[in-house]
């Protein structure tokens, strides 16, 4: 799994502010994310991290802050190209149902990178087959695993050749059986050297794989650093009270 | 007399259908066809227009489509017509000639544009956020995202109630009548009608209720198998029953979950 790894790009974000009416959902939210590192995004529900998740690739617009990719500023971007270069990849892995696996995979790659056909065709079966699915091609979403069908989403958003990727809760959704192999085909992308940010609550997974762990409480990151030094020797309350929780 | 051999003499006497038959293949069926399939056309794409409008944030899109909704909805179909085709004749003499065809369908297809853009309003309302959400993060735009991966499916979830208006717009296309139609105008309807006023019996009428139900059920089962198959993909498609990630042959899995 090597996709896009010459490419990465560090992640910066800072000071992030967004509110829904009354309702501050980040107030002041900030992420580094090194060339090729991977950031776990932990924290209990509702602090704020699938949505500072959407402010990176702009699917929500922060009212206040900014991001940055390499040092520079997403925000005077097209949000249309710049979520080409940020990969997704959601909890409901939100595939398309009325198509095959293959469609879904080289949809984006037709209509909005015009390339051929063939050329679709042949990325998007690599990339299938790296998630193992290749034999699954012609399937309806709606005849796969969870499991297969989050693969097939990650293969989804690879084919595009992203420079970041995040993942919000990939792994909520399956039945436990199949969380390992989803969370094995992330661990392998973060081995690529792809850049990602991962917001999950697999601790184990965050403890192996990411370089940077950041927790996340009534919007802002209260405490980020090393998974060694964040599980611990945790320094915030909260974060140790969370953590006696979870684990 | 007996009141059922009344009934039957009225409404089932073969030799008053087997003289209607010809004009209603000949004349009848290619112009109910013509003014059906025209404004299922016309009204369909008028639809999709006004479903998409409605649900637009701009309010400037998002009330006329109210508006325009709740007018040709809640007039009769006879009204409507009337209003179109008379109050139109002048321009359209202009355009097309005599020939009421061309505003008959645009009144018939004005009133099923109404009922049909409700229903794909409610179809594409009916899809999940997070398909137009998974489509915008692959870099769609709001109008391409809604094109290729909203529409398609909300349309699939209401092709019954789609094929509703398209059998009430066949049934209805026979109101066109009330423009006045010349000989070779008529259509089913009309053609069922005259023959039972000039013979006084009524089976030539019955016939052309058969013809409607000829065009209206198998349409129904037509779009069933549309359905069917939209549904589940092509009956070619492999069985993929077996669902199983066992086949994972992924190399070091480091994963390594925390459960």
């Amino acid at each position: 799994m090597t996709a896009a790894t010459s490419t990465s790009v560090s992640l910066a974000v800072r000071d992030v502010h967004l509110a829904f009416g009354p309702n501050r959902v980040l107030r002041g939210a900030d992420l580094d994310v090194v060339r090729g590192g991977t950031a776990c995004v932990i924290g209990p529900s509702g602090s704020g991290k699938s949505t500072l998740l959407r402010t990176i690739n702009r699917l929500i617009e922060p009212d206040r802050g900014d991001v940055l990719l390499d040092g520079r500023s997403v925000l005077a971007d097209d949000p249309d190209a710049l979520r080409q270069r940020i990969g997704m990849v959601f909890q409901q892995f939100n595939l398309f149902p009325h198509m095959s696996v293959l469609r879904n995979v080289t949809l984006a790659l037709r209509r909005i990178r015009k390339l051929p056909e063939e050329e679709a065709v042949a990325i998007a079966r690599a990339q299938l087959e790296l998630v193992g699915l290749a034999a699954k091609a012609d399937a309806r979403p709606g005849h796969l695993s969870g499991g297969q069908q989050q693969r097939v989403a990650i293969a989804r958003a690879l084919a595009l050749q992203p420079q970041v990727m995040l993942f919000d809760e990939a792994t909520s959704a399956l039945d436990p059986e199949l969380v390992k192999g989803v969370l094995g085909v992330m661990a392998d992308l973060a081995s690529g050297g792809m850049t990602m940010v991962v917001v999950t609550h697999e601790m184990g997974f965050a403890r192996e794989v990411a370089d940077t762990v950041a927790f996340m409480d009534h919007g802002v990151v209260l405490e980020a650093g090393e998974p060694a030094a964040v599980f611990e020797a945790a320094e915030h309350p909260r974060l140790r009270r969370f953590l006696a929780q979870v684990l | 007399m007996d009141p059922l051999r009344t009934l039957w003499e009225t409404f089932f006497d073969w030799d008053s259908m087997r003289e209607a038959l010809p004009e209603m293949l000949t004349i009848g069926l290619p112009n109910t066809l013509l003014l059906a399939v025209s404004a299922a056309l016309l009204g369909s794409v008028l639809g999709m227009l006004l479903a998409v409008a409605g649900i637009s944030r701009t309010r400037w899109l998002r009330w006329p489509a109210r508006v325009y909704t709740d007018v040709f909805r809640g007039l009769p179909a006879a009204a409507t017509i009337l209003l179109i085709g008379v109050g139109l004749a002048p321009l359209g003499m202009q355009v097309w000639g005599p020939n009421p065809y061309p505003l008959g369908i645009l009144a018939l297809s004005l009133i099923a544009a109404a009922y049909i853009g409700e229903i794909f309003r409610s179809g594409i309302q009916s899809v999940e956020a997070t398909q137009l959400e998974g489509a915008r993060a692959l870099g769609f735009s709001w109008a391409e995202a809604m094109r290729v991966v909203i529409i398609p499916q909300g349309v699939r979830r209401v092709l019954p109630a789609w094929v509703n208006q398209l059998i009430a717009l066949i049934k209805d296309s026979s109101l066109v009548y009330f423009l006045g139609l010349v000989a070779s105008q008529r259509e089913l309807f009309r053609i069922g009608q005259d023959y039972a006023a000039t013979t006084g019996n009524e089976s030539a009428l019955l016939l052309a209720g058969l013809f409607y139900l000829a065009l209206t059920v198998p349409l129904t089962h037509v779009v069933n198998a549309i359905d069917a198959r939209l549904r589940h993909g092509r009956p070619a498609a492999q069985p993929t029953d077996e669902i199983d990630d066992a086949d994972l042959a992924l190399p070091g899995a480091a994963g390594g979950s925390g459960r």
